[in-house]
Order: C-alpha cells, then sequence, then structure tokens
C-alpha cells in the first residue's frame, strides 16, 4: 500500500510518478511531487519507480480562475 | 469620422463642461478625485487626503471610501444617492509588469450588497493619467448621457447622446471613430458602457474597452459581478470615456522606477520560460482549467448537480485553441506578457439582432465556459462563443446568466416551471437553442426573460409564490448567496472553499479565495483553524490586488521554478516580493508583507461594515445553500455514493440497512453543523464577534474607528 495525499492506494509492482498521477488524474500542471520528502524533478516523472509503503505528496499550487 | 458618426455627435447636446489644469502623477497619485452628478449636472474635484491614501490606498478602497459618504442606510441601488465610482489605485498604470492595469468598480448592488468588481482595460490607467484617482458618479440624468474626459486638453463634459447605439459592441466603436483624431488616436480612448440586457435585468455588467491596435478593433473587458451595469445605464449613462494620449513608463510618478523594472524583467522571463510548461495563459488564457476542473470532478454541471461530464471534453482548451487567434499580444494592458485576453476573430453569429455579421468575440473564460456551457448541460463550443458576444454586448454578467439559466433549467425539469410559464421554451438542460433564445429574451426585457433577469435570488420567490415551488428544495438548489450568483466551481467536496464562497464581502465570488486544491487535493488545512487562517490570509492577500489596480492572474497563474522548494509555495513567496518591490517603487514607501496584509485587513473590515449599515454583514447572511456544501438529492449522493458512504462511516454511521434518503438527512446534518463550526473559527481569526461583526478591538487596531463605524459596531457587541 502506499500513500498519496495522505489517502490509501493500492501498490502496484514497477508503478512510476507519472503512473500514479494518470491513476489519480492530477493532469494539472502547477503540481510538486515529493515522495518520502523529496522533491521528484518533473523530468523524472515517467522514470521515477514508487516503492511499496512510499508516502507521496502532490502539490497542487492554487491557481483558480 | 464617417457621416453616421458625425450625424451622432451633431445631436450631442452640452449639459456642463470643467476645464482643469492639467496635473501629473507623483508615486502613483494624482492626488484629486472627479466628482459628477447626473441629476444637476455638477462637475467637480475632490481632494485626496493624505489619510485617504494611508486608509485605504486606492482601487476598492478609495470607492468604498467615497460610497460610504454618499449613502445612508437607507438607500437602494436606484436612488439618485448610489454611486458608480472607478478607481484603479497607486500601482495602476505602470507598464513594466505584467497584469498592471486594473479598474475597481464600487457601487450599490441590485443584490442588496456593497459591491466592488475588478475588470482589465485601458480605462482606470488612463482616468488617472487625464488627472483622476477615481471617477465618482452620482444622481440620475434625464436622458441617455456620455461623460467624456480630455486628459490632454484638460476638460470634462456631460453630453446628452442620443443617436449612439447602447449594444457594446457597437457603441464602443462608434465612440472610438468619433472621439479619435485618427487611426492611430484610437489607441488613446478607453470606454465604460453597458448594452440593453443592463437596463432589462439586474444583471447588467460593465465593458471597459481597449484598442488591439494589431486587430483594428476595440476590445472589451468585463466587470462583471453584482449588477453594477444595470446601475449604471438606471442613471441613464451611456457611456463614460477618458482620451488621454502619452502613456510612457514613468507616467505613473514612480519614486523608484529601477524596482519596477528590476521585477517586471523577472517575471516578464519567467512567463516567456514557464508559461508553456504550465497553465499555457498565453495561448489559451483561462479556458485551461475547463479540463482540469473536469478531470478534479470540479466542474458544474447541471446546476452544480455533478462535477465533471464525457462531454465536457467538447469544452476543452485544445478545442477553443482553434477558434482562438494565436501569436497575438492579447495583454489588457501595455507591458502584460501574459497576454490572457484570447479573442475568436470573425466569428459569424447565427441569431439575434446581428445574426450573419462576423464579430470579434471577447471569448471564452474559463467562467463563461463552465456557467453557459457545463453547467446548463451545454457541451457546443460554438454556442459559448455566441453566448458570449451577446452577453458581452447586451451588457449581461456571464456567470450570473449561466448560473440563473441553469437554475431555472433544474426548475423546469422538477415540474416547477413548464411551457406555459417559458413562453414555449423547452428549457431542459442542454437545449442550447431554448438557452440563446432566453439569452435574447433577457437581453430584450420580454417573455420569460423579464422574470429570468430577475436573478436566482427574486426567481426563488416568485417560483414559490407564484409557481407552486417547495421553498426549502428551491432554496436549497438556487446558487446565490448575498443576492449575487455562485461562479463557477463545485465546492460541495471543500468545507474551505464553501466559507471561500460564502464568507465574502460580495457573495460567491472566488476572487478572495479559491482553496478547492489546498483543501480538497493536497489536504494541507485538515483542522478548522487551518482552514480558518487560510480564509484570513488569503482573502486579504488577494484584496490587495483590488486596492491597487492589479490582476490576480500573474501572482499564481506562474510560478517560478523553484517555487515548490519554499517554505510556503501556495503564497508564491518571490512573487508576493515582486508586490512589495511594485508598491515601494512607485510611491517610496517601505512595507513589509505584513503591512501588505494591514493594508487589505482595513479595507476589508471595512467593507464588511459597509455591508452592516446597509443592513447585512452579520452571521444569517453567512449561510450558503446545501447545494454548495452537499448533495440535495439521491440522485446526487449516489453519483458520489462511495465518497458520502465513507464518510458517513468516518464519523461513525453504520449505514447498513440506511436508505440513500436517510443518508442524505445524515450528511447534511453533519455538514450543515461543520460548516457552522467553521464561521466560528473564521470570525475569530478575523477580529469579529460570534455572529459575524467586526470587534471594537478589531477596528481601533485598524485605525478605523470613526466615529460612525463605532457607533454603528457598538450596537453589535
Amino acid at each position: 500500500m502506499i500513500k498519496v495525499n495522505k489517502e490509501a492506494m493500492e501498490y502496484k509492482e514497477g508503478i512510476t510518478v507519472q503512473d500514479v498521477l494518470n491513476e489519480k488524474k492530477y493532469t494539472f500542471r502547477l503540481i510538486t511531487v515529493v515522495v518520502n520528502g523529496k522533491i521528484v524533478p518533473r523530468d523524472e516523472y515517467s522514470s521515477y519507480k514508487i516503492n511499496d509503503g512510499d508516502n507521496i505528496d502532490v502539490i497542487h499550487i492554487m491557481s483558480g480562475g | 469620422m464617417t457621416a453616421n458618426i458625425q450625424e451622432m455627435r451633431m445631436a450631442h447636446k452640452l449639459l456642463a463642461r470643467m476645464d482643469y489644469e492639467l496635473g501629473k502623477v507623483e508615486k502613483g497619485y494624482t492626488n484629486r478625485t472627479l466628482y459628477i452628478n447626473l441629476s444637476d449636472n455638477t462637475i467637480k474635484s475632490k481632494p485626496v487626503t493624505e489619510q485617504m491614501k494611508e486608509i485605504f490606498v486606492g482601487g476598492r478602497g478609495f470607492g468604498l471610501w467615497l460610497l460610504w459618504n454618499a449613502v445612508t442606510g437607507n438607500t437602494k441601488w436606484n436612488d439618485p444617492e448610489n454611486e458608480i465610482i472607478i478607481s484603479t489605485g497607486p500601482i495602476g498604470g505602470i507598464t513594466q509588469y505584467p497584469g498592471a492595469g486594473k479598474s475597481l468598480v464600487v457601487s450599490l448592488s441590485p443584490c442588496g450588497s456593497v459591491m466592488d468588481s475588478n475588470v482589465g482595460g485601458h480605462f482606470g490607467p488612463l482616468l488617472k493619467f487625464a488627472g483622476w484617482d477615481a471617477i465618482e458618479v452620482q444622481g440620475k440624468a434625464e436622458n441617455d448621457v456620455i461623460v467624456y474626459i480630455d486628459g490632454n486638453k484638460g476638460y470634462v463634459t456631460i453630453e446628452e447622446a442620443p443617436k449612439e447605439d447602447v449594444d457594446s459592441h457597437l457603441l464602443v466603436e462608434q465612440l472610438t471613430d468619433m472621439y479619435a483624431d485618427s487611426e492611430e488616436d484610437k489607441r488613446n480612448i478607453a470606454i465604460v458602457s453597458a448594452g440593453r440586457g443592463a437596463e432589462n435585468t439586474l444583471i447588467g455588467m460593465l465593458n471597459f474597452s481597449f484598442y488591439d491596435v494589431k486587430r483594428g478593433v476595440p476590445r472589451l473587458k468585463q466587470a462583471g459581478r453584482g449588477g453594477i451595469g444595470t446601475v449604471f445605464r438606471d442613471k441613464k449613462i451611456k457611456a463614460l470615456v477618458v482620451k488621454y494620449a502619452g502613456v510612457k513608463g514613468d507616467s505613473n510618478g514612480p519614486a523608484d522606477k529601477q524596482k519596477l523594472i528590476n521585477a517586471g524583467i523577472k517575471l516578464h522571463k519567467e512567463i516567456h520560460d514557464l508559461d508553456k510548461l504550465q497553465n499555457r495563459m498565453r495561448e489559451v488564457g483561462t479556458a485551461h482549467l475547463t479540463e482540469i476542473m473536469n478531470d478534479y470532478d470540479l466542474l458544474p454541471v447541471m446546476n452544480y448537480k455533478y462535477g465533471s461530464h464525457p462531454d465536457a471534453v467538447k469544452l476543452h482548451s485544445e478545442v477553443f485553441k482553434k477558434y482562438f487567434t494565436q501569436g497575438m499580444p492579447d495583454g489588457c494592458w501595455h507591458g502584460c506578457s501574459m497576454a490572457c485576453a484570447k479573442a475568436v476573430d470573425n466569428f459569424t453569429l447565427k441569431t439575434g439582432p446581428y445574426k450573419g455579421q462576423k464579430v470579434c468575440v471577447d471569448a471564452a473564460e474559463y467562467e463563461t465556459i463552465a456557467g453557459l456551457g457545463s453547467n446548463c448541460g451545454i457541451f457546443d463550443p460554438e454556442y459559448v462563443i455566441e453566448a458570449n458576444f451577446y452577453c458581452d454586448t447586451y451588457g449581461l454578467d456571464t456567470i450570473s446568466t449561466g448560473t440563473l439559466i441553469a437554475f431555472i433549467m433544474e426548475c423546469y425539469e422538477a415540474g416547477i416551471l413548464n411551457k406555459e410559464i417559458t413562453g414555449g421554451l423547452d428549457l431542459r438542460f442542454g437545449n442550447a437553442e431554448a438557452a440563446m433564445e432566453l439569452i435574447h429574451q433577457m437581453g430584450n426585457g420580454v417573455g420569460f426573460g423579464k422574470i429570468a433577469g430577475l436573478g436566482v435570488h427574486r426567481m426563488k420567490k416568485i417560483f414559490v409564490e407564484e409557481y407552486g415551488a417547495d421553498p426549502n428544495f428551491v432554496q436549497d438548489i438556487g446558487m446565490e448567496l448575498k443576492g449575487l450568483e455562485y461562479s463557477e466551481y463545485v465546492s460541495k467536496e471543500s468545507l474551505a472553499q464553501q466559507g471561500g464562497y460564502a464568507l465574502t464581502n460580495k457573495g460567491p465570488q472566488h476572487d478572495e479565495a479559491w482553496l478547492i486544491f489546498m483543501d480538497m487535493v493536497n489536504k494541507q488545512i485538515p483542522t478548522f483553524e487551518d482552514k480558518a487562517e487560510a480564509l484570513f490570509y488569503f482573502p486579504m492577500f488577494r484584496t490587495w490586488f483590488g486596492l491597487n489596480g492589479l490582476c490576480k492572474l500573474p501572482w499564481n497563474d506562474i510560478e517560478p521554478a523553484d517555487n515548490a522548494t519554499t517554505d510556503e509555495p501556495a503564497k508564491v513567496p518571490e512573487h508576493v516580493q515582486n508586490y512589495i518591490d511594485l508598491f515601494n517603487g512607485v510611491t517610496g514607501k517601505n512595507i513589509t508583507k505584513e503591512e501588505l496584509i494591514l493594508q487589505s485587513e482595513r479595507v476589508y473590515n471595512f467593507q464588511r461594515i459597509f455591508n452592516l449599515k446597509m443592513g447585512y454583514g452579520t452571521r444569517e447572511y453567512d449561510i450558503p445553500p446545501y447545494r454548495s456544501m452537499g448533495p440535495v438529492t439521491v440522485e446526487e449522493y449516489e453519483s458520489r455514493a462511495e465518497r458520502y458512504d465513507n464518510q458517513l462511516k468516518e464519523i461513525g454511521y453504520d449505514i447498513e440497512g440506511m436508505s440513500t434518503e436517510e443518508k442524505v438527512k445524515a450528511l447534511r446534518k453533519y455538514r450543515e453543523d461543520q460548516y457552522q463550526k467553521l464561521c466560528d473559527a473564521v470570525y475569530k481569526r478575523r477580529g469579529w464577534t460570534s455572529n459575524g461583526v467586526p470587534t471594537l478591538e478589531t477596528v481601533k487596531r485598524l485605525g478605523i474607528d470613526f466615529p460612525d463605524v463605532v457607533e454603528l459596531i457598538s450596537k453589535h457587541q
């Protein structure tokens, strides 16, 4: 099990940050991904592998129209 | 000038003229305001005092102070004593930093409350360079008038103007042509106008023009919210026109221009390098939000019943991008590289009085797409563009128009309305043809449009009294508060945003706080105290833009590449520092980020007290319709059953065997109770009593303890 923005999510072997974003439909571009307290650069989203038990925060900047 | 325009000009009758000394803007101020009374044709200058600048700063602050001194607690929106005040603010008019051309409009609204509305375009800055920190219009004219301000020759006139059109797209073109000495001179003219719909509804808005040199047409931005266009036409103002030639980089008289340049260089580079990776404002403007809101279940669909729809893909920004002319300098004031004021060129209208004509449409912002589109169950981009055009030229607020049509549609589908009542209009969700016809009826003040144009608040009463509607049902689904229709976000699952909408001064417009992501998605504000802190800081911070003539979009619709590594990325601290540098660079003062908030606190609390003076401003007016807080109907509950079932379990319910109706009732009790607790926490943080009135201690701390303020709030301590 992993945690994404404090909610439990099933862990699948080999999932990447981008897979998590796709699963959660986090399509907003002004986001920062933090895995276990460490910021993941945007250009690594497709390659950065998530481990079972990881704690992921996907911080969206506020925006609004 | 064409023969037709000459004829219009010849028909003008001069009612009054004032010549004035051309002044100079010093550190962002001209230090005088222009007062006009249309009942007796007074035109005079009033001084701006140091106290005004210190306590009210400018923009909305000046508007509120001038209006406070003009009206009593009994003044109604359509009394001659009501005023329309337009002011930019000390930073308004600089050309070095994006988004520095905003005007703020203040008036008593047909909604009942004290209304402020912000808008782009050139009027506010050109008014300032013409010599005036604000224009204050009181009284009512006998016949349609134009107020003309010539900022190079130094005179103001009130002229009867019988022959010009009222609809903005024609009027603005006529007046630009009339007052410009040449094609090149057209860029020096800015016009405020409304339209026929502002005469025939209570949701009239104001158009503020700017001349698009590349396209060779005047463009329109809107002070949309709160019916001030209706006040404008009630006063028989056809237009306010300002002409000023000679805008330069130091026209605003800054104390330290280098500070503005330095801040501007940083932001321009950021926009140049990062906008295409972030929100693509330069390509599609705020239309980028449609698909995001749909993905996050926040897009209003069918009167806010749902948050997404499979057909929403037809309203995505990639669809609208094909209609927006690309590569145009689409800023609504000089120096704005965010350039998000997109337009659809050569659009052929399919309906209405201008059917068959090709027009340039200032379309479409996210709010208009969601309001006129998905919220009405309509997923046709060309309908949205055409409806946008007619709302603009008729002078109708697209947000209020969309939200009230959505309300009507739900009432129609619930059997409260029928074709007999609607005059044959089949106003089911998704019927674009009927919706378009309703907009024309609203514009012309005929048919069911006469009722629709009254707005949701008044329609609730009519539907109960005349059509037998269940008062509880219409109250629950009628998305308005303080008389103002909700803007276009589904706040049901975000307690913080429920407060962000309902605990506002003007009503449920999202310019005070947009906390949905912070609350619902990031889960950064879990406790009541966290939410209260956010509902203190962000409304105060965002109020500041309206004191200074600034657009909020460059604050957080672009962010520095390293923003995520800062302590409080939601505040975008580097941009906050930019704004402090701009203020200090213009005024020569030395404010800090704490003092920035204090400036806003003064005006914000003053506006709250002003609402109290007008009979509002207490807790009972802060309680929103339940549709903004949770599922009203069984079908809404079942559309998010898993989420709602889980919440009931979390709060201790054994939902086994509960019917959906029982679950709706249980969830409602919980959410309404949560909202009351939020009010308690927010009022405490803001320094208000438990009934939502600023305390004596708060007004003293802020320096707004004027005798009439103290007398008023003392009765509520």
